[in-house]
This record gives C-alpha cells, structure tokens and sequence, in this order.
C-alpha cells in the first residue's frame, strides 16, 4: 500500500473535563534574589521582565526601599513611569534607577514599582531620596493625575492647565478618530488668502 | 547737599530739583520665550537681580506632541517612524531601543551583518548629531562661522547616510529581526574619505571655536556641574562625561556590535560648558574610529543576510532573487519591507532597552498584552533628563551666560517634549 | 493740440496741462513701475524670523546653510519680529505654540507671508490623531504650502522661489502699498481660544 492512503492515527488527547493544572509563580533570578536580601522585610513580589529587575512593595513602604536601594548605590532615576490597567482597576507606578558612581551596579536596571487605586491615586514622593524623579513625576502628574506626596513643586510640566484636566494618558481617554474623507471647505480655504 | 539712602542703605547725594525714590523691587522676571533666537522651542521664566540670575523655570512642553498616547493606537513597526520624529537628526539611535526591547520580547537575535550595520549607522547619527549641536551652539554665541561650518561638515554625513538608507534624515532602519538594506558597492571608499576629511576639519574646529579667546572667555567656569551633583541630577550623556563619570550604555551594557569593536570613552574632569564642547570634539573622533573599523569588517565578510529567518523566510521569490543580483533593476542588495510586519502579533510581556544616543542615554519600556498594538510605551529621552539642569545650574550667574550653558548642554527641545 | 499750436504762434513753448500730466504720471507709474519695484524688492528680501516650530528646523537650518545656501534668494533668518515679513511655520504647531505664533505674526508689520512647511502642516502629518495639535491654517493665514516629512532643502528654496513669482505676477506687496489691503482672518481661531490658557487655573 502506498503511504498516502490511510493518515497516521492521531495521538490520544487527553479528555477535557481534567481541569488544566494551577499555573506555578514565575521564579526570580539568582541575581534578582541577590538584591532581594536587602529589602527582606518589605516583601518584595517579583514580576517577570525583560532587561531590568522588578521589585513590587505597596505605597508605604516606598520610601523606606528606595532609601536602602541608594544605600546599596543605586543613585539616580531613569524614568518615572506609568501604566494604567482599567480591568484590574490599579495604575501601576515605576521608578527605574541604575548607579553612575558604583563600580559593579551600572550594567542593572532595577525598577520599585507599586500599585495605587486608581480612583484616588497618591504615591509618596521620591524627590526626598532622589532629586533627579522632579520633572518626571510632574509628567506623571499631569498624564495621569497621580498625586505625588512631598513634591515641592507639583504642576504640569508639558501640558496647558486646560489639557492635564483630561488626563490625557489614562485607557479611557480616547481621542475621536479623524476621518479620511474630510470634506475641504474651499470656500474658506480660499478666503484666507488676503490678496 | 543732603542725601537719601537709595537701596539697601546706599548714600545717594540729592542735587537740588532731584527726586530719589527707594527702589520698591529689586527682582525682575525675564521671559525668554519661544519666538527668540537663544531659546529654541521653549520659554525660561529667569527672575534676575540687577544682572544675576536667581531662579530659572524652564517652560516646555512647546512640542509635545503626545508620542505615547499614539503608540498604543499604532502597529509595532508603525511605531518606528513616529519616535525617530523625537530626534530627527539622530533617527537610528533614537529608534533602536524600541527595536530592541521588542526583540527581546519576540526572542530573536538579529544576524551578525545586522548588528554591524546597525553601529555603521548609529555612528553616523552620532557624528551628525554632535555637529548640529555644535552649529547650533555657535549661533547661540553669536558665532556663526560655526554654523556654517558644522552645517557644511554635517552634510557630509547626511549625504553618506542616504547613500545607504535612502532618506536624509528620516531613516527607519533598524526594524525587528534586522535591517532595512544593505550597503551599495562604492559606500566604504566614500566612507573613509568622510572619515579622512573630518579628521583634518576637527583641527580647525579646535582653532577658531575652542581656542578662540573671545568663546574661552565666554566658556571657561561657566555652569560647572561638580562628579557628584551630575550624579544626583541624573544628567546623561556627554555631560555626565565632561562632569567625570565614566558612564557609557556601550561600555556598560553592550549592545549590538560594540563589544566586538575597538574604541574609548573620553572623560574630562573640569565640568565647565568648555569641557562639554571639548568632550564632543573627542567623541566625533572616537565614532570615526568605529566607523572605519565597521567598513573594514562589511568589506572582508560576504553578503549573507542582514534580516532574521523568521521574516526573511516570508519573502517572496522576487525579493530574494533581487538580493541575491539576478534581477538587474533599482539597485542591488535592497529589497522592501517584509509582509510580515503588517499583521505582527508581539506575545505578552514587559521588556525594556537603553542605547547610547548622541546626547544620552535613551530608556524605551514596552509592555504589550498580544495584540497587534502595543498596551504602553515609556520612552524617556535622553534631553528630557538633562532639562533639570536648568533649574540647578544655571542660578547665580548672569543673564548673558545662559545661551552659553544652555547651548553646551546640547540643546534639542522635540526630545525632551517628545 | 490746438492750444500747443496757438503758443508756438505766440513764440512760447507748451509744457503740456500739469494736472492731466500728473493724473496720468500717478497711473503709469504707481501702479505700474513704482508697484513693479516694490514687488521686486519685496520678493528678494522676504526675512523669516527666528521661531522654530517643531522638528523640522532642521532642514531649516541646513536650507540656509552652505550647501543649499538660500541666502542668495535674498532671504535671511533674522532675530525680531518688527523687522521681518515672513513666519516659516515648520512640523507641528501645539496648542501653546500656536499662541507664540499667533502673537509672533501678529506683531509683524504688512506685508507678510506664511510659508506651512511639512506633513504636519498639511494636516497633521504623522501625528494626525493627537489631542494637543492644531492646524497652521487655524492659527494664521497661510500663502505656500509645502508637503514632505521632512521636505527637502531644495524643496524649501523652491517654495521661497514659488512665493517670489506669487509677490511679482500678483502684486500682493505693492496691492497693500497702494489700497492698503489687509488679510481677512474670518477663518481663523480667535486669538482667545488659542492664548486663553495662559491664565487660567484649572484644578486636576
């Protein structure tokens, strides 16, 4: 018999009223674990992510981790970041910070990260610790209306007052889509033109 | 005569017929705003005090053209174009941590040929970027020979640049997997000759800009950012080097080819806007190195591919068969991009990247939820980080040093407000 | 003719009527060389000011540099605004830069040109969707406009060249010396709208 009569039987699957097995917690590096040692006791959850090291502690306890981060060397802030998640009703709050003076700690990127509500979210600031978070948490400010606790100077930085009203970065703000088929009022086109 | 105390206790004599009045207010607040030709695209509210500056609040956000909020609406490679338009001069550098963190999230590795001709690239902006800085400092002095001088030498650059992208300024080169195109056959002897003619023109930069005594005057212990007030202020790039912190993303975290190539970070300890100027001149030198290192490497190795297989096997024939030189027509070795990118669908996850462009380091985060648009994207730029200085350094001197800090700290407002 | 020949009967010579001379001097050469002049001399010295818009200045920057040298056209980037008569308004205009362009052309004196230079001047260019744009032709009276994303140095000094041949076949200089012809802004936003941010005090 040629090959190509009869298919090959198919593997027996397995029924499906077995229900699917509980997915298991991502494990943290050993480098991640390394770190970890010194913020013991704030409980620190591990997220996975590519190229930087995550740290997730709540509100309170912000201060306290990026003091003894700065103690381990890390100095300066990258980024002052944002993410809003409106199904989880939480908006997700960033600092992403590496070291300029330390020998060893500048090839890591860690980022102290915290969850706020999103309805009244109020973040203590880190300008405390570190002065370079200033401008940036006035960025986050006005896109997302998160109240930063203990900044000196807190307004909007690239927005007019009229705009950050909008709060224009949050999911729910969604801008009308234009259409392509505007039609061109020529009349008034032409009638700008004042020769 | 009998006098009047004026301000602040002075003996002022009163001649008959005068009037001396105490002056009410000594502090005076100065706009200098958008339509200026020392500002750029931003206003700075200075309060002044007889002629030094004692506070100063930068007024940005006169570009701010919301790249964020459009990348979550926009395809992953659409995105490409829309950050380059950040930093349009310096497009492959600006661009490249996107592609980056995006190829980490997809778990590929661009072939080696595509990393080599990424750093050709990246080191091309470079050399660009720091002369459009350099121009635009010179207009800042009131030095326009330098304008027109760096602007001419920029176009040098530029030209090399669309021999090998096909656009000036606008390059989109790096995408995911890999490159856009491949060299042409006469891009490394023009190469070098750029690279030749720029070295004998940094000397004469050094002559009538560096070492002129009118701009030493107007440079030297002007806005002096100390080791660790930079590291606290968080400044990057050549500031941060000229102020002596031995930071560069290449040495730190090597990316694409610079762990294969051969050069080094100059660092200056005085961290006076003079030191910022100078820091520049070495790091042109330093990218002509790179860039003669990377056309020797394209030279000896043969063409093999410049794009991953993962899109490169969804190439039609046709596009094959032109790289490959059967088809005589519209060049050699360049072929369009590929048809998977349309429809692209990045897995779950968080990923972020950092790249060394010309005035800093650049920060992309990108997390994406399996769709074809990106959930959020957090790009912090390298002159968005720099912009604190302005409130920290430049008080305490006076008014006519500001064009000169501000120049030296590499001016490029469509970065910071992205 | 009759009166030219009474007078040489007479022995004197005729001048010719004054008023009808200068009647007629008044036509032929204001509106015709006199208007020529002024449209020539406008056309080779139209002056942009110092307002950088958005990212492209820098083919600005390079369209007035060596290579692509512009100033030979006559045009040269200057610093104020009282002394200039033309707004090149490149890339995207946001909604607080529109108030400085709004107030930069209004502070130049006539005649004045406006030169949309890019995509985003068009309609939006790129960033079209985007809560914190607005277009060029609602902020000031456009005269040229110029696609491209960034356009070409060659493509900006052929709009200045573009612009000179609107100035000499049309008359627009000499039109607002003569009948003192001013632009119509009934399309354009009112400048409360586009500068009314600046003092308010809005609560987030």
């Amino acid at each position: 018999m040629s090959s190509s009569g009869v298919p090959a039987p198919r593997p027996q699957q397995p029924p499906a009223s077995q229900a699917p097995k509980p997915q298991a917690p991502p494990q943290p590096p050993e480098v991640w674990k390394a770190f970890a040692e010194k913020l013991k006791d704030l409980n620190p959850v591990y997220e996975p992510a590519k190229g930087y090291l995550d740290f997730v502690v709540r509100p309170d306890q912000l201060v306290e981790a990026a003091k003894r981060l700065k103690e381990m060397g890390f100095d300066h802030v990258i980024s002052v970041g944002a993410v809003d998640y409106p199904a989880k009703k939480q908006i997700k709050v960033m600092y992403h910070v590496t070291s300029y003076l330390n020998e060893e700690l500048p090839k890591y990127v860690i980022a102290l990260s915290t969850y706020v509500n999103r309805d009244d979210p109020r973040v203590p600031s880190l300008t405390s610790v570190w002065p370079s978070a200033e401008f940036q948490e006035r960025e986050e400010y006005e896109m997302f209306g998160i109240i930063f606790e203990g900044h000196s100077d807190l307004r909007p930085l690239l927005l007019t007052p009229v705009v950050a009203a909008l709060r224009p970065l949050r999911k729910d703000f969604v801008v009308p889509e234009e259409s392509d088929d505007i039609e061109v009022d020529s009349e008034a086109f032409n009638a700008t033109k004042w020769w | 005569m009998s006098s009047q105390t004026g301000v602040q206790g002075s003996e002022v004599p009163r001649l008959p017929g005068m009037v001396v009045r105490p002056v009410e207010r000594r502090v005076y607040e100065v706009q200098i705003g958008p339509a200026h030709p020392g500002s750029g695209h931003m206003r700075i509210f200075v309060e002044v005090d007889g002629d030094v500056m004692t506070r100063v609040d930068p007024d940005i956000g006169f570009v701010h053209r919301t790249m964020e909020k459009l990348a979550e609406g926009r395809d992953w490679i659409k995105n490409i174009p829309l950050f380059e338009r950040m930093a349009i001069l310096d497009a492959c550098n600006i661009t490249l941590p996107y592609v980056e963190a995006v190829e980490r999230l997809l778990d590929l590795d661009p072939p080696e040929r595509a990393k080599y001709l990424r750093v050709l690239l990246c080191e091309i902006n470079r050399i660009a970027s720091h002369l459009y800085g350099f121009g635009i400092f010179g207009i800042f002095l009131g030095h326009s020979t330098l304008y027109m001088w760096a602007f001419g030498d920029r176009e040098v650059f530029v030209q090399l640049a669309e021999d090998l992208t096909g656009a000036r300024l606008t390059h989109s080169y790096p995408v995911f997997g890999g490159v856009r195109r491949d060299i042409p056959d006469d891009f490394p002897q023009n190469a070098r000759k750029a690279t030749r003619y720029m070295r004998g023109r940094l000397d004469e930069y050094a002559k009538i800009f560096l070492n002129n005594p009118n701009i030493r005057s107007r440079l030297e212990g002007v806005g002096v950012l100390s080791k660790n007030r930079a590291a606290e202020l968080g400044v990057v790039g050549p500031n941060a080097r000229a102020s002596g912190i031995k930071y560069d993303v290449r040495l730190v975290e090597p990316y694409e080819a610079y762990d294969r190539l051969d050069f080094e970070i100059p660092i200056f300890e005085e961290g006076d806007a003079l030191a910022r100027a100078w820091q520049r001149v070495e790091e042109i030198k330093q990218s002509l190195n790179i860039i003669e290192q990377v056309v020797d490497w394209l030279e000896k190795h043969p063409r093999e591919g410049f794009m991953h297989d993962k899109f490169w096997k969804t190439a039609p024939k046709l596009y094959r068969d032109v790289y490959e030189g059967k088809i005589d027509y519209a060049g050699k070795y360049r072929v369009k991009l590929m048809p998977l990118f349309a429809t692209l669908k990045v897995p779950a996850g968080k990923a972020s990247a950092r790249v060394e462009a010309g005035r800093g380091e650049i920060f992309y985060y990108v997390e994406s939820d399996g769709k074809d648009v990106p959930y959020r994207v957090r790009v912090v730029s390298p002159s968005f980080r720099n912009v604190i200085a302005f409130k920290y350094v430049m008080p305490g001197h006076r008014l006519m040093d500001l064009p000169a800090i501000y120049g030296s700290f590499d001016y490029f407002p469509p970065e910071w407000d992205r | 003719m009759a009166q030219a020949s009474q007078a040489k009967e007479e022995g004197r010579a005729y001048i010719g009527n004054l008023d009808v001379a200068a009647q007629l001097a008044k036509e032929h050469l204001i509106k015709g060389t006199i208007a020529k002049v002024i449209d020539w001399a406008t056309a080779f010295s139209l002056w942009p000011v110092h307002l950088m818009t958005s990212c492209c200045g820098c083919e600005i920057g390079a369209a007035w540099g060596p290579r692509f040298d512009n100033e030979r056209y006559g045009s040269l980037p200057w610093v104020g605004p009282r002394q200039t008569n033309l707004i090149i308004i490149e890339g995207t205009v946001t909604k607080k830069m529109a108030c400085t362009v709004r107030l930069t052309w209004e502070q130049m004196p006539y005649p004045k040109f406006v030169i949309a230079m890019g995509a985003c001047a068009l309609d939006g260019g790129i960033f079209y969707n985007s809560y914190n744009i607005v277009r060029p032709w609602q902020v000031v009276p456009v005269d040229v406009y110029i696609p491209g994303c960034p356009p070409r140095p060659e493509a900006v000094a052929r709009s200045i060249i573009e612009l000179q041949k609107m100035i000499r076949s049309r008359g627009l200089a000499s039109k607002w010396v003569i009948e003192g012809v001013r632009k119509d802004l009934k399309y354009v936003l009112p400048k409360e709208d586009l500068c009314g941010w600046r003092g308010e005090k809005v609560e987030l």
